[in-house]
């Protein structure tokens, strides 16, 4: 896994609350045996018409907006576990997503896989809304050490949470499976104390 | 917040409550075999599910890693989730799913996993209604499986809850998963449930109260007089929506009708086994005392046959209401709101009953046991299916479908006009061929009217088994107890 440290970024603005794993990823394109390819997909409904053309009022096919935060309305990535849904987020280039509330599946699986989840005040995410629309240039800065995030047109921060774990392990690049993995006698042992 | 809501702050003694434990933490702490310094818990999982498509890539990571799969015989693989629902004998026709198929056997066969239900298997179906029926899920157990209603098996006093794919890896490789224990919510139903309403109705009806991140962040358990009285296929149908409220998980403390559901079953404990697994079930229970995160509290006599309106689960209504009005909707939620009754073709305030239905889906871990064929083929029973709606009658299981057989079911259900499919996920996520047009209506008893979801386009209309039966019937939405 890639370490990650701080990023600024212009942000791609998705106000929209209840974004559900089936329109991060529908369920079609979960027929892939590998992890590649599904950033092409990311959105696909609201992204392409059915004959594949780029629909133009979808913020993905606006080039006024890019960068690598996504900024998203209230609980995001609620519904399916697929880990698909943070492959396509992934392979798409985004490296966070902010919102003001997140389904607690995605959030594993986002972590798991590089992206970091950043949960943001509601008043804090009108905010950023707000700026963006006024200024597509708008960016925000993360600093995952010092767990803040700061809106750069206003100037204003908040801290997040992120378990403390969690961050070492963003933070060195490690994964959960190589924890586990070190930890092999221990399983044995608890196995034999049922 | 709600009235019968109490928000429990008096946080809990690191020495445990003086009050007792509740059902999750006796589970939850006899699984732990290490904690992270301020990180979250390393668990041990008893029994793993695993399916077609979460697990290629898992598969994929033990070999990139050279690992072999640590405790072989606590999976249980099952193909369900992109399989076609007619003609299982003949080879499937699309060949990516084919190749997804492929490459699920032959990892099953690589990583020597002895319970490999493939397609066409007698012990095939959806992976959480094989579990239960052939004795995979035990009150007391940690159950994992990469798919969000791996909550169903909470119904029998576990803690199960679904993960993505990279812990599928982490269980294959070490039997554990690393999690953050969630915080604990009970939702009491008291009293007795109407006639005419079904266990999907009980838990749309709460979905509809918290709304869809309602129970982000903790595991649920489920008490009082209503749960008390449901049969183990209706405790799946309400704990198998746990998810859809934003919960880790659903549970509810085994009883006699839990044994008894049990007993006997392939894979159960036999003999002096079964004896100390008893004497051990008995004692999951929550404590009297034990303290709770949040409580909950509804009248189940309150409860309405239901349906959804909108296009995620918490958008629910009894079944002769209105759709909410815009004023309803607090001001930064109204685009939201706005653009799913668009998608859906429905009106802010106007009522459903009446409204044509071009599709009917019976089937999904929700309610595609047997019990939901009875239910429904009662009330089809001597009727004939409305000319203008296609139903899709799906079998959890093959055990499900021969069932439906033996039973004399499939004899009502063909008098009144319908077929029954081959098992497997189907119209719930339309993987496979079974896809509703856009622009089309289901009465769909799966868990989720997320826009696309049934199929670019498909408008999804929630209900239970009764309230689909009706619609079949009538080829409307119709209250099935008028
Ligand atoms: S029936 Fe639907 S919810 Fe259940 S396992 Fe299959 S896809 Fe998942």
């Amino acid at each position: 896994m890639e370490k990650f440290i701080t990023l600024t970024s212009s942000v791609v603005p998705l106000p929209i609350e209840n974004v559900d794993t089936d329109q991060i990823i529908p369920a079609r394109f979960l027929k892939a045996t590998n992890k590649d390819g599904f950033g092409d997909n990311l959105f696909a409904d609201w992204r392409y018409s059915k004959d594949g053309s780029p629909k133009a009022d979808f913020v993905l096919n606006n080039t006024t907006y890019s960068g690598s935060i996504l900024v998203a309305g209230k609980n995001f990535g609620s519904g399916s576990s697929r880990e698909h849904a943070a492959w396509a987020i992934a392979g798409y280039g985004f490296k966070v997503v902010v919102s003001s509330f997140f389904a607690d599946i995605f959030r594993n699986n986002a972590l798991n896989n590089g992206v970091l989840p950043v949960v943001v005040s509601p008043e804090f995410l009108a905010e950023v809304f707000a700026c963006v629309v006024a200024d597509s240039k708008t960016s925000l800065t993360i600093d995952l050490k010092g767990q803040t995030v700061t809106n750069n047109a206003t100037g204003k921060s908040e801290t997040f949470e992120i378990n403390v774990y969690k961050k070492e392990c963003l933070l060195n690049g490690l994964d959960d499976i190589d924890y586990l993995l070190s930890k092999k006698e221990q399983i044995e042992q608890f196995e034999k104390t049922r | 917040m709600n009235k019968n809501e109490v928000e429990n702050n008096n946080t809990k003694s690191p020495m445990g409550d003086l009050g007792g434990k509740t059902l999750f933490d006796k589970i939850w702490d006899a699984h732990v075999v290490s904690a992270v310094e301020n990180g979250p818990t390393q668990l041990y999982i008893d029994r793993h599910f695993c399916h077609e498509v979460t697990s290629p890539q898992a598969f994929n990571g033990l070999r990139a890693r050279g690992l072999k799969v640590f405790r072989p015989e606590k999976t249980t693989l099952t193909a369900d989730h992109n399989t076609p629902t007619i003609n299982q004998d003949q080879p499937v026709k699309d060949p990516v799913s084919k190749n997804q198929l492929d490459t699920f056997s032959k990892n099953a066969a690589e990583f020597e996993l002895p319970l490999f239900f493939p397609l066409g298997h007698i012990k095939n179906g959806v992976v959480h209604i094989i579990g239960p029926e052939n004795g995979f899920t035990h009150p007391g157990a940690t159950i994992v499986c990469g798919d969000s209603h791996t909550s169903t098996h909470g119904a029998f006093g576990a803690i199960a809850f679904g993960i993505g794919t990279s812990e599928v890896e982490m269980v294959l490789a070490t039997q554990c998963v690393l999690q953050s224990r969630p915080k604990t919510m009970r939702i009491t139903f008291n009293g007795k449930l109407n006639k005419g309403v079904t266990a999907k109705d009980l838990a749309l009806y709460m979905i509809s109260k918290l709304t869809t991140g309602g129970a982000t962040g903790y595991f649920v358990e489920y008490a009082g007089e209503a749960i008390r009285n449901l049969s183990m296929e209706e405790r799946m149908t309400v704990c198998n929506l746990s998810i859809e409220m934003g919960a880790r998980g659903g549970m509810i403390a085994p009883d006699q009708t839990t044994f008894d559901y049990v007993n006997g079953r392939e894979f159960a404990p036999k003999g002096a086994e079964w004896d100390k697994a008893l004497a051990y079930w008995k004692t999951l229970k929550t404590d009297e005392g034990a303290k709770f995160d949040k409580e909950i509290a509804f009248d189940a006599a309150d409860i309405q046959p239901m349906i959804t309106y909108g296009t995620n689960p918490g958008m629910g209504m009894g079944i002769q209401d209105t759709i909410p009005t815009l004023s309803d909707i607090d001001e930064a939620g109204r685009i939201s709101f706005q653009k799913s009754l668009d998608y859906m073709g429905f009106q802010p305030g106007e009522k459903l009953v009446g409204k044509s239905v071009d599709y009917v889906f019976l089937g999904s871990c929700t309610n595609g046991r047997i019990e939901d064929f009875r239910v429904f083929a009662n009330y089809v029973k001597g009727k004939k299916k409305a000319d203008n709606v296609v139903a899709w009658l799906v079998p959890g299981s093959w055990m499900v479908e021969k069932q439906i057989r033996e039973e004399g079911l499939y004899d009502i259900i063909t008098e009144a006009g319908f077929e029954l499919r081959q098992p497997g996920c189907s119209a719930c996520l339309a993987m496979n061929d079974d896809k509703v047009p856009a622009g089309k209506y289901a009465v769909s008893t799966s868990n989720r009217n997320f826009e696309g979801r049934q199929g670019p386009g498909a408008r999804t209309i929630l209900a239970g088994p009764l309230v689909a039966a009706a619609a079949a019937i009538t080829g409307k939405i119709t209250d099935p107890r008028v």
